[in-house]
């Protein structure tokens, strides 16, 4: 009889949530740039289960999750943070915390969310579960300037550390106390325009744009200070034109070392993820703009900026070579991976659709509709450092 | 200045502006193409919106006291020093001219 009861009860309590239980780890969600709406996935069945519209400026909107996985953290351009519930498929809370932004991260201990911006240049702290904002740490690199903040990655310890495209500096902010963050300063180089920090949270590597190199960060020894890397990869050779920035965040390290775009060259360096040192270079088709590596680090991905963007390469770690050539669509802008990687989904803006593809076979596995999709998000990135 | 000599004068300029290079010959589905390469593509640094990101803003007001030629040039040859590239391998300078005219008047949709 008792058994009854709470089976009973079991039944009504779910009824009354009104979906049945499931955890998220086979979720994500596809940004719609165009319209201000989100479509959620399934990467399971490889299916579209809902869609949240009323997100804002969306172009360059960027994703991160809660570290329970169920909760996504929309930074769109226009400054508006937005926190939609995976499972009930809601906006929870959206804010507009600054006039233009580029994205977001989140903390360690999957407390703070932190914003970068353009306009006020600078970073935002805030409250994961309210969005109240904490504290802000504005970049002012000198008197009076501020910069606009590039390549926010979170690492180990309640760190954030990012770069300064007008400072020219490597900023690493410790909001141990969230309220009053301590902030140390590194120089980088010129014109930083994105960074990453390695899978194990150690290095933070700052790409330059006005420079050839790569500015490093040892973050379990920072007192070393900042270093280049690949310096003069140009060989003074003149620039191509780049039609569009690289984007760092992603797995670029993979088989032992780092996978990384060249700027104004169709080309993507490899160096040595301990010593730091050119090991190689793949020619490809393109100005690169995403080079990521799959979550087993066996194959590098690679996307292109304008107007080789309907071309995807992949390159094989272990020899170095390109595998395969594919053109999955009208300007891809985007690529992720399932989290253990036997799928890899690309959004083709242009012809408003995502297209799967098999990693192994490299056949198209199908394509789902979207307005005009641009970035792809899956709840793995949840556990990542970095992200 | 005599009437005549005005109105030769205003005959110039509206001649002048009729014999624009190329204005009157950018088709529908070219003008339709050029709003999509500045939205999606020169937005991916100036915002679709074009309130601006890593590039500058291109609305009206922001572009109001600067003049057209130079933004033409900018357009087309880029701009050194910065993550400007030059456009010309894909844009005319007569549709440069009509990208910066429409920027300056509130781009289209």
């Amino acid at each position: 009889m008792q058994l009854f009861f709470s089976g009973l009860l079991a039944v009504l309590l779910s009824a009354c949530s009104g979906m049945p239980l499931r955890g998220t780890g086979d979720l994500g969600l596809v940004v719609e740039r165009a319209s201000s709406h989100v479509t959620l996935v399934n990467t399971s069945s490889r299916e579209a289960y809902a869609r949240i519209g009323g997100l804002g400026d969306l172009s360059h909107a960027s994703v991160v999750y809660s570290r329970d996985a169920r909760y996504a953290f929309i930074f769109g351009r226009d400054g508006g943070l937005t926190k939609v519930d995976l499972l009930e498929a809601r906006i929870v809370k959206r804010i507009m915390q600054s006039g233009n932004a580029i994205g977001g991260s989140i903390s360690q201990d999957g407390r703070i969310v932190v914003a970068q911006n353009y306009t006020p240049g600078g970073i935002k702290a805030f409250d994961a579960e309210t969005l109240e904002l904490l504290s802000e740490v504005p970049a002012e690199y000198a008197p009076g300037s501020f910069s606009k903040v590039v390549g926010l990655a979170d690492v180990p310890g309640n760190k954030f550390a990012y770069a300064l495209f007008d400072g020219g500096e490597i900023w690493v902010s410790d909001f141990s106390d969230s309220k009053r963050p301590v902030t140390k300063r590194y120089p980088a180089g010129l014109q930083p325009y994105d960074g990453l920090v390695t899978p194990d949270g150690r290095y933070y590597l700052a790409g330059l744009f006005g420079e050839d190199g790569i500015a490093l960060l040892d973050l379990w020894q920072p007192e070393q200070g900042s270093r280049k890397i690949l310096e003069k990869y140009g060989r003074g050779e003149e620039k191509l034109p780049v039609f569009k920035m690289p984007h760092l965040r992603g797995w670029s390290v993979a088989a032992g070392r780092a996978w990384l775009p060249a700027i104004g060259r169709h080309e993507v360096l490899i160096a040595d993820a301990a010593s730091w040192k050119e090991t190689g270079r793949v020619a490809v088709k393109g100005q690169p703009v995403f080079v990521m590596a799959s979550p087993d680090g066996r194959q590098v991905w690679v996307n292109f900026a304008f107007p080789d963007n309907g071309w995807v390469q992949v390159i094989d770690t272990l020899t170095g070579k390109i595998v395969q050539t594919l053109q999955p669509g009208k300007a891809v802008l985007h690529m992720e991976f399932t989290p253990r990687g036997e799928a890899v989904w690309l959004s083709a803006r242009d012809d408003n659709r995502v297209v799967i593809y098999d990693t192994k076979t490299f056949r198209n596995l199908g394509s789902l509709a979207a307005d005009a999709p641009s970035g792809i998000f899956f709840t793995s990135r949840a556990a990542r450092i970095g992200f | 200045m005599s009437s005549s000599r005005f109105l030769y004068a205003l005959t110039a300029i509206l001649l002048g502006s009729l014999a624009m290079p190329g204005m009157a010959e950018l088709t529908a589905a070219r003008q339709k193409e050029l709003v999509h390469l500045v939205r999606q593509d020169c937005g991916s640094c100036h915002g679709m919106t074009l309130r601006g990101g890593l590039g500058p803003a291109l609305l009206p007001a922001t572009l109001a006291d600067k003049p057209a030629e130079g933004l033409v040039a900018t357009i087309i040859g880029g701009r050194p020093g910065t993550p400007m590239p030059p456009w010309h391998r894909f844009l005319a300078e007569d549709e440069a001219q009509w990208i910066v005219e429409r920027l300056m008047a509130g781009f289209p949709e």
